[in-house]
């Protein structure tokens, strides 16, 4: 780093920062308003974005730079927002997952889990043994495909250009595995409350075995490709730095609280699913810079790998949706031969079912951190308020305290390794 | 295999044990504020005048991750399972916080008025409300004190009304995009 980008750091890096207003870029955003803010002749304000290739998708940055350095940022937001909280409040569970899957569009099946799962919890409902391993199989996949994306996204942002063809390869044989079970590559509509939508289809064993035989081999040649060549080093390491403490104070979760040091992962400390029965191990790193997040993500593949494989020896047989006749229509084959077995579905998927009134929050570990759902009923069969704590809305804070001090080449990296995915910050 | 030890954790966000925790001693209140349980999780409620107060004796115990803090919007479903000598509001805050330490969470539930809800931010304690705040002042209309940039996040600058409220009717207003030409 730089004299001035040391000083700058240290007036506006640090844990005290957090707590100054005046860490963070805070001017208004439209244009006219801009131009009144009185800025002294050394500075200078960069409008970064909203469309901009290595921002992914419409992230806006507004920059003060010093020459080549970043000394405040502020991300605005809002470009991609569809009120889609305001939407859920007017389908019925059964047509909620199709909405909250649109919000992270590259982990849809996390969206379904946890607005399920707190469906079921208001429910009272607890799904069969084989739904919840399916469940798992299905997110474990989802994770390594959300991870495969961004080692193509962020390869491609510092350079390294072959990586996106790879990591896009990579995700596509996990997405035509999705498109096999749920029938749609994304936005799958699959996990619903009470269970999955469909078995898992014949073969999808070895189909699953084909995608992690394969993927051990090729990930050791990206480590090749990246982990050891020192450009790579050069443009991540010490970059976009944030310690465990500024972490927390933030709530930031996911990846770069665990690339602080902070073994926090709830998959493992607040388990749900099954995730008690399988081994797997939490992965960290220790300067909380670009390439601790680098690593982390590369061996959270690995990991997720290990859980499928588990999964494929445990996944239990039986029902893959709850026998409740409240919640579940009744199979194909008894409308056919049931007048009540019919109105019974057309109830269903016109009125749904009504869950109880209450309240309640539950949080999954998406790819991007804790992926919360405030559910609130009123005991009628549509949410009275539905509010998703997306990871990357709240891990977006961090962006001005990472950038602090760099420079504005690394802020785009800073950008990548912080893996926003807009559709959910701005849902 | 993960060292997770059982029960440490009175949350449950998967499981469906509501049962179990409906049976754990509770006491009548926590940080000063009335104490209930919601499916097995604990919440907290506060009064606005004593919010500050309560958060900052949560934050002391060791809370000291703000995961979520969003609004409600009371005025169809006034809220009925709140503790006694807690009177139900129009708007409704609600935090999440997480002891990383000892896996704990909590909720708090403040009930505000129809008119001019306001409560102070908790920028201060929780730096990462900030994002949070702005969002809920945006689609409610809930004012936080002292919060250092309480503006519009989601929506444009130049919206009018707050469209998370109940009251806001729907599909009636225009797109409304900035600097569109008039029709000719």
């Amino acid at each position: 780093m730089t004299d001035l980008a040391l000083e700058a750091s240290a007036t506006l890096g640090g844990l005290g920062a957090l707590r100054n207003p005046d860490a963070v870029l805070r001017i208004p955003h439209l244009p006219e308003e801009v131009e009144s803010v009185p800025t002294d002749d050394e500075t200078m304000i960069v409008n970064m974005g909203p469309q901009h290739p290595s921002t992914h998708g419409v992230l806006r940055v507004m920059l003060e730079l010093q020459g080549e350095t970043v000394l405040r940022a502020k991300p605005v937001i809002g470009y991609l927002h569809t009120g889609m909280e305001k939407t859920a409040e007017d389908l019925t569970y059964i047509q909620g997952a199709t909405n909250v899957t649109r919000m992270d569009y590259l982990a849809p099946l996390f969206n379904e889990l946890v607005f399920s799962m707190a469906t079921e919890k208001l429910l009272g409902v607890e799904v069969p043994p084989r739904a919840t391993w399916i469940r798992m199989l299905m997110c474990e996949l989802n994770r390594i495909s959300s991870h495969s994306l961004w080692m193509a996204t962020n390869g491609m942002d510092l350079g390294a250009l072959s990586m996106m063809i790879y990591g896009i390869r990579e995700r596509e044989s996990v997405l035509a595995f999705f498109e096999k079970v749920t029938g749609l590559r994304m936005n799958h509509n699959y996990i619903r409350p009470g269970g999955v939508a469909a078995d898992l289809p014949a073969g999808w064993r070895d189909d699953v075995l084909r995608i992690i035989d394969a993927y051990p081999a090729r990930l050791a040649d990206y480590d090749t490709l990246l982990t050891g060549q020192p450009i790579w080093h050069q443009r991540t390491e010490g970059v976009g730095f944030i310690t465990a403490e500024e972490c927390i104070a933030l709530g930031v979760t996911g990846p770069i609280l665990r690339s602080t040091g902070v073994p926090w992962d709830l998959r493992r400390d607040s388990p749900y699913l099954a995730y008690d029965q399988v081994t797997f191990d939490v992965i960290t790193g220790s300067y909380g810079d670009s390439f601790d997040r680098y690593a982390i993500r590369l061996n959270e593949i690995r990991e997720s790998l290990g859980i499928v494989r588990q999964i494929l020896e445990k996944m239990p047989t039986g029902d893959y949706r709850v026998q409740d006749k409240k919640v579940t229509p009744p199979p194909r084959g008894r409308i056919d031969e049931s007048m009540e077995a019919l109105i019974h579905h057309f109830k269903i998927f016109t009125e749904g079912f009504k869950v109880p009134e209450g309240e309640v929050y539950v949080a999954v570990e998406s790819p991007r951190g804790e992926l919360g759902c405030y559910l609130v009923s009123d005991g009628t069969s549509k949410p009275y308020r539905l509010h998703i704590r997306a990871p990357s809305f709240v891990n977006l804070q961090a962006l001005p305290h990472m950038m602090a001090g760099g420079l504005i080449a690394d802020g785009v990296a800073v950008i990548s390794t912080l893996d926003p995915v807009m559709g959910e910050v701005d849902r | 295999m993960p060292s997770a030890a059982p029960g440490v954790s009175l949350d449950d966000p998967g499981g469906t044990d509501s049962d179990g925790a409906e049976s754990v001693a509770l006491p009548p209140e926590m940080f000063g504020a009335p104490l209930t349980f919601s499916r097995g999780q604990l919440v907290v409620h506060p009064d606005p005048a004593g919010y500050l107060a309560v958060m900052g004796a949560i934050y002391s115990d060791g809370y000291r991750m703000a995961v979520d803090l969003c609004g409600v919007d009371r005025l169809l479903a006034p809220a009925a399972d709140l503790p006694d000598g807690v009177a139900p509001g129009r708007f409704e805050v609600v935090v999440n916080v997480v002891s990383i330490d000892d896996r704990r969470r909590l909720r708090v539930r403040v009930q505000l008025p129809a008119e001019a809800p306001r409560l102070p931010s908790l920028f201060a304690l929780y730096p990462g409300t900030e994002a949070m705040e702005r969002e809920v002042y945006d689609f409610f209309g809930i004012v936080f004190g002292d919060h250092p940039d309480l503006s519009r996040i989601l929506m444009p600058d130049d919206w009018e009304g707050h469209p998370l409220r109940k009251d806001y009717s729907l599909g009636r207003i225009p797109v409304q995009f900035k600097g569109t030409p008039p029709p000719r």
